[in-house]
């Protein structure tokens, strides 16, 4: 399924980027940066809360399908500007990071 | 193939975390248009950018230098910061010295090396304490 499939039935709020790419590498959770940079599979949703332009970056580089910021948390101008560069696709959602996960996770048919 | 002897320099400012990856970003866009294996592309992505990321956080920042031939990626870390007293314990999974600002930005989980490691294919490291460190990652093609 395409990542931005996947926002529209999940109701997250596109932030930047086009949601084309296809979700190959199943949902990933965590907000350790070095921790995501090294065990994040490549395609994957990525669900944080940190939305900080170190996570712009680490996206970009562990080639990451799309970035979800989960609990509403803030995506500075900074970050976008980065996510825009390396070509990510962010999304925001209300729900909490497990929450969100779970719901994408069962619409893929991972859970 | 018809790319051999590329290379790029780039510097890396030491104070500036919201520039921190900025060159592993840069190579991992000159990678890709190269048409190079993807596999092979985000393996150095990621191990160039936590060793730019070191250089940030432990060493008031360096350069990267990337070489490019038939065979392989080279990138070659330079920085003038403190050095690694004990590399051995420096490579251990979660062992670090980040401050608490640095861990407040997701950083100093003591990943660094070990994912270096993980993704290249070789990696070289030569430091003196009060000197600087030299970190070289080959990634095969
Ligand atoms: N370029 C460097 N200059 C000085 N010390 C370094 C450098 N790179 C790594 N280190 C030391 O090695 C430790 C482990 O590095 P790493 O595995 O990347 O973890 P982290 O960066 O999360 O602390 C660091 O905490 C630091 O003490
Ligand atoms: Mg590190």
């Amino acid at each position: 399924m395409k990542a931005i499939e996947l926002s529209r039935a999940l109701g997250w709020e596109l932030v930047c980027g086009d949601g084309e790419r296809e979700i190959a590498g199943g949902v990933y959770c965590c907000d350790l940066l070095s921790i995501v940079m090294g065990r994040a599979p490549a395609d994957c949703l990525w669900v944080t809360v940190m939305g900080n332009v170190n996570a712009a970056a680490v996206a970009t580089l562990c080639d990451a399908a799309c970035v979800v910021v989960a609990e509403r948390m803030p995506v500075d101008d900074e970050t976008l500007a980065g996510a825009k560069k390396g070509d990510v696709t962010v999304f925001k959602s209300e729900k909490p990071v497990f929450e969100t996960a779970l719901a994408a996770a069962k619409l893929l048919g991972l859970a | 193939m018809n790319q051999s002897g590329l290379h790029y320099h780039y510097d890396v400012p030491g104070d500036d975390f919201s520039q921190a990856g900025a060159a592993s970003s840069a190579v991992k866009q000159i990678l890709k248009q190269l048409g190079l294996d993807p596999q092979v592309v985000r393996n150095m992505s990621i191990a160039l950018y936590e060793g730019e990321i070191n250089m940030v956080i432990h060493a008031g920042g360096g350069v990267i230098d990337v070489d490019i031939d038939d065979e392989k990626i080279t990138a070659v870390l330079t920085d003038h910061g403190p050095g690694i007293e004990n590399v051995e314990l420096a490579m251990q999974d979660g062992w670090s010295t980040a401050t608490e600002q640095v861990r407040g930005l997701g950083f100093g989980a003591g990943m660094g090396l070990p994912n270096m490691k993980k993704y290249s294919d070789d990696l070289k490291i030569d430091t003196e304490v009060g000197v600087g460190t030299t970190v070289t990652i080959t990634v095969n093609l």
